[in-house]
């Protein structure tokens, strides 16, 4: 995105064997973290290991990852949506007004991602439509959104929601199974078949590692990019139709910095901010991560800011480690030959 | 062709202040009295401060996304050693929170200097650490303005010569960047590893040791700016100016510093802080809830991206005119 610079690259002639290149990928980092952190949780409290315990805290994470998907895609591709957090405001604003005037629950579902669709289209018409930086654009569009949901809103509340509205947020599907948590488990399938198995994912990963050959070598850069943020839209709209169920009512303040964990949770999976490289299970994984650390936290009474801390910590800690562990690796190697 | 573009870039600016100023003193005659406007240069002056820090990484290529986390924490930490400790000067106060934000900025720019990570996700991380810091600091309490020494709140808002101390500050600020980056080597060297990092290399310049310096200066200007915040609003606590960093990339945007690097003037910066200032003041004033500020800055950032696209578009040399025609 910003810093352009390109570093020579070591390029092997042979590839490592799979399962060397397994063990010392960034997923299986992630595992040995997330386990890590499970097992320090459960050792801190004795209500960790509880299945309604664990249920509540996959609260913590399924409407941030449902969006993550999506962004993974987006930053990839080499771009950035910044205004997500809005999007869901925005959406859940439309639905409360919606909802006040009399409408049922599945218009207010289709109200709701249709306003997200909507938001995502206008982004990617301003980055792709007119060549706009996506990082500007979606600053913009960011207090556009939710400047609308204030206008509409001001210091009131939408409160009032239909009674079977309330399913998306605090229903079941089985036993301690939450909807959000089986839509979460739906999308990160559907996301890494798309991703990882289809054209469109080796389209993505071509446009981020050089849009201009992506360009010469036939794929639709524009097209593709704006699919990617009209689906980042759709995501947004569906996280807000979970939270918004979830809470039961409408601020304008809702889901407020909601984009920089979102971010946060893409980069952790290993996604480079810079675009070209990473993955779903990635994602997957640091939003296991983030949500147990949130939970375990939360059950030791540190106060949400803290934890704020710890996850900053966390996000330059896993992009600074590698690139210092490269870097004595190199030097190591140098040494040895 | 190219000198009129970047110079009408400002005269731009000022034709819509002017044409804004006109509107809201079509509906409200009392907003284009010298007092006033003097009133809301003011208000304006700590945007103005920390959009000229922000100016600067952004020339380089970065962006400064932990500003006013910077801000609040160098707040927070003068607020309460002029409360803990109550024989400190408020001028010594002034220099630490100054000290600490060069030193916070020099954090982020060790970071992106010496470990190439990517300055977004270095300030979006030291960001939330910044703020983190404040609760631990504080254990979530606030420093009210009881707490603060009388020289403490009033020092910004003393009167010399007609104006207050604020904006007498700002004044200084733009005076010094201006011949910071007009007359000194180290000014031309932002724009040098902004405009092209490689040809920055071969003419021996340090490309990550001046975004270093561009992190320490717009720490120094955040911590500046958490002085003068908390001084004016007479009020410390984890909180203030949560979100104002978006403000401060804004007013640059506005301004026609490119977020591509290497574009952008003083003067732009200012303008572009000033637009904001005007209205976020006009508009009680015209009877636009205050509501609506957010969706206008929101609205005048897409449009000012999108006009600093078509300037920079044209200076573009077109090799393969037919690919782009099929693009």
């Amino acid at each position: 995105m910003m810093s352009a610079e390109q570093t020579a690259r070591y390029v092997p002639d042979r590839l490592k064997s799979p399962a060397a290149r397994w063990v010392k990928s960034w997923e299986s980092l992630l595992i040995v973290v997330a386990l890590a952190i499970f097992l320090v949780n459960s050792f801190a409290s004795p209500y960790f290991l509880d299945p309604w315990n664990l249920s509540d805290a996959s609260f913590n994470f399924t409407e941030k990852a449902l969006i993550a998907f999506a962004m993974a895609l987006v930053i990839i591709s080499g771009e950035i949506d910044l205004s997500v957090a809005a999007i869901i405001a925005l959406t859940s604003t439309a639905m409360g007004y919606a909802a006040q005037a009399g409408f049922d629950t599945p218009m207010l579902v289709a109200i709701g991602l249709a306003t997200g669709l909507g938001c995502g289209a206008i982004n990617g018409l301003l980055v792709t439509g007119l060549g706009l930086p996506s990082i500007v654009v979606t600053i913009g569009t960011m207090s556009l959104f939710r400047g609308a949901s204030f206008i509409i809103l001001g210091d009131q509340a939408f409160t009032s929601y239909p009674a079977s509205f309330a399913y998306f947020g605090q229903g079941y599907v089985w036993w301690v199974f939450s909807f959000e948590l089986a839509l979460f488990v739906v999308a990160a399938i559907v996301y890494g078949l798309l991703l990882h198995k289809t054209n469109f994912g080796r389209a993505v990963y071509a446009i981020g590692n050089n849009a201009t050959a992506a360009l010469f070598s036939g794929i639709r850069v524009g097209r593709i990019k704006f699919i990617l943020f009209l689906l980042t839209g759709l995501m947004a709209g569906m996280a807000s139709i979970c939270l918004t169920s979830r809470l039961g009512s409408t601020r304008p303040s809702i889901a407020l910095g909601w984009e920089l964990e979102v971010v946060t949770m893409v980069v952790l999976g290993g996604v480079n901010i810079l675009g070209g490289s990473g993955s779903i299970p990635g994602v997957v994984l640091a939003a296991l991560i983030m949500g147990m650390v949130t939970f375990g936290f939360g059950l030791l009474n540190v106060p949400g800011i803290v934890m704020s801390i710890f996850i900053g910590l966390l996000l330059i800690l896993v992009i600074a480690l590698p690139i210092v562990y490269g870097r004595l690796s190199r030097r190591w190697a140098k040494g040895a030959a | 062709m190219l000198n009129m573009l970047l110079r009408s870039r400002e005269l731009l600016l000022l034709v819509a202040i002017a044409a804004l100023l006109v509107v809201v003193t079509w509906r409200f005659p009392g907003f284009i009295t010298l007092a006033n406007l003097a009133n809301v240069y003011n208000d304006t002056s700590i945007l103005i401060i920390l959009a000229l820090g922000q100016m600067v990484v952004i020339l380089t290529r970065c962006i400064d996304l932990s500003m006013a986390a910077n801000l609040a924490l160098c707040g927070m930490v003068a607020a309460m050693l002029n409360f803990y400790v109550p024989g400190l000067p408020v001028l010594l106060l002034v220099l630490i929170a100054v000290v600490l934000g060069t030193a916070l900025g020099a954090i982020n720019g060790l970071l992106v200097w010496k470990l190439d990570i990517p300055p977004i996700v270095v300030t979006l991380g030291t960001m939330t650490i910044f703020r983190g810091t404040i609760f631990l600091l504080s254990g979530g309490a606030w420093i009210n303005a009881h707490q603060m020494s009388d020289l403490f709140k009033s020092l910004p808002r003393g009167i010399v010569a007609g104006m207050p101390v604020l904006s007498w500050l700002s004044l200084a600020v733009i005076v010094a960047m201006l011949v910071v980056m007009r007359r000194t080597p180290t000014g031309r060297a932002f724009y040098a590893v902004g405009g092209n990092p490689h040809a920055a290399v071969y003419t021996g310049l340090d490309v990550g040791y001046t975004r270093f310096k561009a992190y320490c200066l717009s720490g120094g200007f955040a911590g500046l700016a958490g002085y003068l915040w908390v001084s004016r609003y007479a009020v410390a606590y984890v909180d203030i100016a949560a979100g104002f960093e978006l403000d401060v990339v804004a007013a640059c945007v506005i301004g026609g510093i490119s977020i591509a690097g290497g574009v952008g003037t003083v003067p732009g910066a200012v303008l572009g802080a000033l637009f904001l200032g005007i209205i976020k003041n006009a508009l009680p004033v015209v009877n636009i809830s205050p509501f609506a500020q957010m969706a206008i800055s929101g609205t005048v950032i897409i449009i000012a991206v999108a006009v600093n696209a078509r300037a920079e578009r044209r200076k573009g040399r077109v090799i393969l005119k037919r690919a782009e025609h099929v693009a």
